[in-house]
């Protein structure tokens, strides 16, 4: 299966020179048309799937919604990154209630032929990866603030007890405070759950308009 | 001044953790009592710590003669008041205030006013069980991470009352013994359950509201976190009833509603889906093989 890129500078899932760029086919040959950055998303039925990158926002923003019967053959997607860290090899494909089947199954196709794991989610804010861990980070972050551990123990904890790769704290710090900011931020005025309220050191960031 | 420690007792040493804790007493070094009320339990036990230890020779982690030396060093009984000549006693029974206040009122009564008692909780306050004790001044928390032999971190808590040279003394055994402690405050869940808890509840509430699949969620967290299990597979492993178990101590104390016991994990358990246990949770299990549910 085939897949067109329409570029866009922008684009945190395939920034300039990503290997997925160099494999898009013209787009009169292609099966999937692959929109990146923050463009117009087209309705265009010529293709299996369209695939449109999102960023902190619903894919209902791009597509419009009604009254709950959502879907054609458009389908969200984000490349999971840690702020401005190398993207990761998860592609969260989002789909509305009546998204195409065949939508779903080209966009998987074409994405993982590329060597990317994909997750299929539905249309909520934070999609899979930040709904689950800003929460944890502004846990993190608090614990820091009241003293429970020192920072390295705390990362120490959870690398040594669960086996992550690194710790909370260390993580969300790379990936960029005044990034979970804004992610925490969305996140709490749509859900209105105080677990996303951003913590105090990335209130803090912000206000020294750090990344 | 700081104590010397050469002999430790393990309450509960019939239980996976209490076992393992024996284990990293008894090879570092230290005269080792495993006490537990089930003789049959600390027979299975000191079977399992003689296989374990049989795969340590296997692998060329040691020789003959060190399992036999470790081996010669760990005892075990049934009757509490073996453990009187212990200078460190590590309680690992059962997670209730009530049993953990007795075991200590028990301990009391028969060591030294110099022995140290630690508790290998991993949601009660050590503050409250030390309580339990005429001498709160002697109790830490120490609580290892299952299974204890293999894994290095425990976390090692102050109550209100503890005897700053008593945890110094705690401590240093625990690094003596090639762990690695971490000091927390005595707050509900210390760091390791205090994030994992939760973390696990906000995606078993991403299960129920439909956000994806539990497939789908723990292939998302590990490829882009790099963990080596999903949450999801990991309460299918620590069991769904235990989860609400631990969401029941936590709760009641934080009201942190991340903390709270999700409709679904209540439903499922209820339905008898236990995780790996019942063969089935999230997901499903059959011959150890796993299928996406």
């Amino acid at each position: 299966m085939k897949y067109f890129v329409q570029e866009n500078p922008q684009s945190r899932s395939f920034p300039g020179g990503d290997p997925f760029l160099a494999g898009a086919s013209a787009r009169n040959e292609a099966d999937v048309l692959v929109i990146t950055g923050d463009a117009a998303c087209p309705q265009d039925t010529k293709f299996s799937a369209v695939l449109v990158e999102l960023d902190l926002e619903c894919l209902g923003a791009r597509t419009g919604e009604g009254d709950g019967e959502e879907g054609s053959n458009v389908v969200g997607f984000a490349r999971y990154r840690n702020g401005n860290e190398p993207p990761s090899s998860l592609i969260e494909l989002v789909r509305q209630k009546n998204t195409a089947a065949g939508a779903i199954e080209a966009a998987k196709a074409v994405l993982q032929a590329a060597g990317f794991s994909v997750s299929v989610c539905t249309d909520q804010p934070g999609r899979i990866i930040d709904r689950l861990v800003r929460p944890k980070y502004n846990v993190a972050l608090r614990f820091l603030d009241e003293g429970l551990a020192s920072r390295a123990d705390i990362d120490l904890t959870c690398q040594l007890g669960l086996g992550y790769p690194d710790g909370p704290i260390e993580r969300v710090i790379r990936g960029g405070l005044g990034r979970h900011y804004d992610i925490a931020q969305a996140l709490f005025e749509t859900y209105g759950n105080p677990g996303f309220a951003p913590a105090r050191r990335s209130v803090v960031a912000k206000q020294r308009r750090e990344n | 001044m700081t104590k010397t420690i050469q002999t430790v007792g393990v309450c509960g040493a019939a239980g996976t953790m209490g076992a393992g804790i024996a284990i990293v007493a008894a090879r570092a070094g230290f005269r080792t009592i495993a006490f537990d009320k089930s003789p049959e339990g600390l027979s299975r036990a000191a079977q399992n710590t003689a296989a374990f230890f049989d795969k340590s020779v296997q692998r060329g982690k040691m020789d003959t003669r060190m399992r036999d030396q470790i081996l010669a060093r760990l005892s075990a009984t049934s009757e509490i008041d073996a453990l009187s000549d212990c200078d460190l006693v590590i309680e690992a029974v059962f997670e209730d205030i009530g049993v953990k206040k007795q075991l200590l009122a028990e301990l009391d009564a028969v060591c030294s006013p110099e022995t140290i008692f630690a508790s290998n909780t991993s949601t009660l306050s050590i503050t409250e069980i030390a309580s339990g004790s005429t001498r709160p001044e002697r109790v830490v928390g120490m609580h290892f991470c299952l299974p204890a032999q293999l894994m290095k971190l425990v976390e090692m808590t102050p109550g209100i009352l503890t005897d700053p040279g008593v945890f110094a003394t705690a401590w240093n055994w625990t690094e003596q013994s090639g762990q690695r402690p971490v000091r927390t405050q005595d707050k509900p869940g210390f760091i390791l359950n205090a994030l994992l808890v939760p973390f696990n509840n906000d995606a078993i509430r991403a299960v129920e509201a439909g956000v994806a699949s539990a497939d789908d969620i723990d292939r998302a967290i590990k490829v882009a976190l790099g963990y080596k299990m999903g949450p999801l597979e990991l309460i299918d492993l620590i069991g769904l009833d235990t989860q609400i178990r631990l969401c029941e101590a936590f709760y009641p104390t934080t009201l942190d509603p991340r903390a709270s016991a999700p409709p679904l994990l209540r439903r499922m358990v209820a339905a008898g889906l236990l995780g790996r246990k019942s063969g089935r949770g999230f997901f499903e299990y059959e011959n150890s093989a796993m299928f996406g549910a």
